[in-house]
């Protein structure tokens, strides 16, 4: 059974991951953490962790306060760790999930070059690991307010997939932090159907609320309602 | 044996000065009226263990300077913004920060619930998550080859402290889905619980909800505190009061809002 699951802060991918199941009527399964109405686990804090280990979660979305372009993310702080300059909330499950998670989603609004930047100060967790660690999982795209990019494995390294429509490419190089492969043709990413928007809008917006309410009200306009 | 049931101020009393202090997270019943109560005895040098991440509890008790070394994953008043007495904190120096992974903490107390001395976690490897911590090992697997995995020390509070939605006359708490609270319990040396409620009938004896009690065998004392969650929500109970953890993000990112938001809310013992 397919499985999406979604952690703290992170109200654009829980949009993501409810549209998705709206779509699938019913499936993939979903999770919110934070949730009592959209939710599979019963076992406590802990179930999602041991249901990722055992490889039971297929996506996963994570963000950091930096980013770099070997898929490294950055949850802690800037500047030397014993004496930073700024700090964040922390690395929450980033250095378990990112490692189990087979196909972790990073996204980031702020696309600037100091969220997208050559080497993070602190590793969360990183986006790729030696040959012999266990390592079935980690990132494979990246979407930021300007684009999307794709992440491969191999070579660690970001790609170019599309750019948002209103933007262009020299928008993206000139606020990116770190070096990315641009193929020859890079398309517009499409945007969202009439029929996806009206799902947003109707049917996940009122669901987002119950953990995000600040986000469901000034996105959509939408207040909370059961299920 | 004394009574289980005592008054708010009795069931604190485990809770001593610089003990180790287990503590939910935010959306699993954080004990904020026992919280407050603890910060106006004037508690301090706690190492507080935020299973696996915290918010207003935390900041508040950081803010408040109650707190010498925190282990945790993350601290933030989620939508409402950074935690700032957590962020300041950091940046000044004035709590030792003991940064964490979610499952780790979840791992360790569950080492310490069976009695064995380490959970073997995976991921890790590669972060300077795992470098920054001097206390957790890599191993190589014995029942692999060449397969590194971390191990982590069990960890056993001294206290374990949390709020649910009801607890009997013997002291059964019913924690509902929320089961990181009974392994809290278990791994903990002594656990303390305000509820909600008083349930009138044996929470042991009723086949509906005795999968989701915390045996009195294991806690050392329950307060009755209506709404002991405020302003965090309580899961199938209330929400979280929005106004009021805007209001806590606007004063307190200044010492002076901060000061004056203890003394409306912590030391003049107002509540909603």
């Amino acid at each position: 059974m397919y499985a999406m699951s979604v952690g703290a802060a992170s109200p654009i991918p829980a949009t993501a991951a409810l549209l998705a199941r709206e779509r699938g009527g019913g499936r993939p399964y979903v999770s919110l953490l934070g949730s009592r109405a959209h939710t599979f686990f019963t076992d406590g804090a802990r179930e999602l962790f041991d249901c990722a280990g055992q490889g039971r979660v297929d996506v996963f979305f994570l963000s950091g306060g930096q980013i770099d372009g070997a898929g490294n993310i950055n949850l802690v702080s800037i500047g030397d760790y014993a004496r930073p300059k700024a700090r964040f909330p922390g690395s929450f499950g980033s250095a378990y999930l990112y490692y189990v998670v087979p196909k972790v989603i990073l996204f980031r609004v702020e696309h600037s070059r100091r969220t997208l930047v050559p080497k993070v100060d602190f590793v969360s967790a990183p986006g790729g690991s030696a040959d012999h660690v266990f390592r079935p999982g980690g990132p494979i795209a990246l979407v930021t307010s300007l684009c999307l990019f794709a992440f491969d494995r191999q070579h660690r390294r970001f790609r170019l997939q599309s750019v948002h429509p209103g933007h262009s490419v020299d928008e993206v190089i000139e606020n990116t932090g770190f070096a990315f492969d641009q193929p020859a043709y890079i398309p517009v990413t499409p945007a969202p159907s009439t029929e996806t928007l009206r799902l947003m809008r109707s049917r996940v917006a009122p669901m987002l609320a119950e953990v995000y309410p600040q986000f469901a009200q000034s996105v959509f306009g939408a207040t909370a309602c059961a299920r | 044996m004394t009574a289980i049931i005592c008054s708010l101020d009795e069931a604190l009393a485990p809770i001593a000065d610089g003990c180790v202090l287990a503590v939910p997270r935010e959306s699993s019943g954080a004990a904020m009226a026992a919280t407050r109560a603890l910060i106006r005895r004037g508690i301090n040098r706690l190492h507080l263990i935020a299973l696996p991440t915290s918010s207003l509890q935390a900041d508040l008790l950081i803010g408040a300077g109650c707190i010498e070394t925190l282990e945790t994953s993350a601290v933030s008043l989620g939508e409402f913004g950074p935690a700032p007495c957590f962020t300041s904190a950091i940046l000044s120096g004035t709590v030792r920060m003991l940064d964490t992974t979610c499952p780790a903490l979840h791992a360790q107390f569950q080492a310490a619930e069976k009695g064995v001395p380490f959970m073997p976690l995976r991921g890790l490897i590669g972060s300077d998550v795992l470098a920054q911590r001097r206390d957790w090992r890599v191993i190589d697997n014995p029942f692999g080859k060449d397969d590194p995995i971390v191990l982590l020390p069990a960890l056993s509070p001294d206290v374990g402290l949390f709020h649910a939605p009801m607890a009997d006359h013997s002291g059964n708490v019913f924690v509902g889905t929320q089961r990181e609270l009974i392994t809290m319990a278990h791994a903990a040396r002594k656990t303390v619980v305000t509820v909600e409620t008083i349930h009138d009938g044996d929470l042991l004896r009723d086949p509906t909800l005795v999968a989701g009690t915390l045996p009195g065998f294991y806690v050392e004392a329950v307060a009755v505190e209506p709404r002991g969650a405020w302003p965090l929500s309580l899961p199938d109970h209330y929400a979280i009061d929005a106004a009021h953890m805007s209001e806590y993000a606007r004063l307190a990112a200044a010492p002076e809002g901060f000061a004056d938001y203890l003394q409306r809310y912590v030391y003049e013992r107002r509540a909603a």
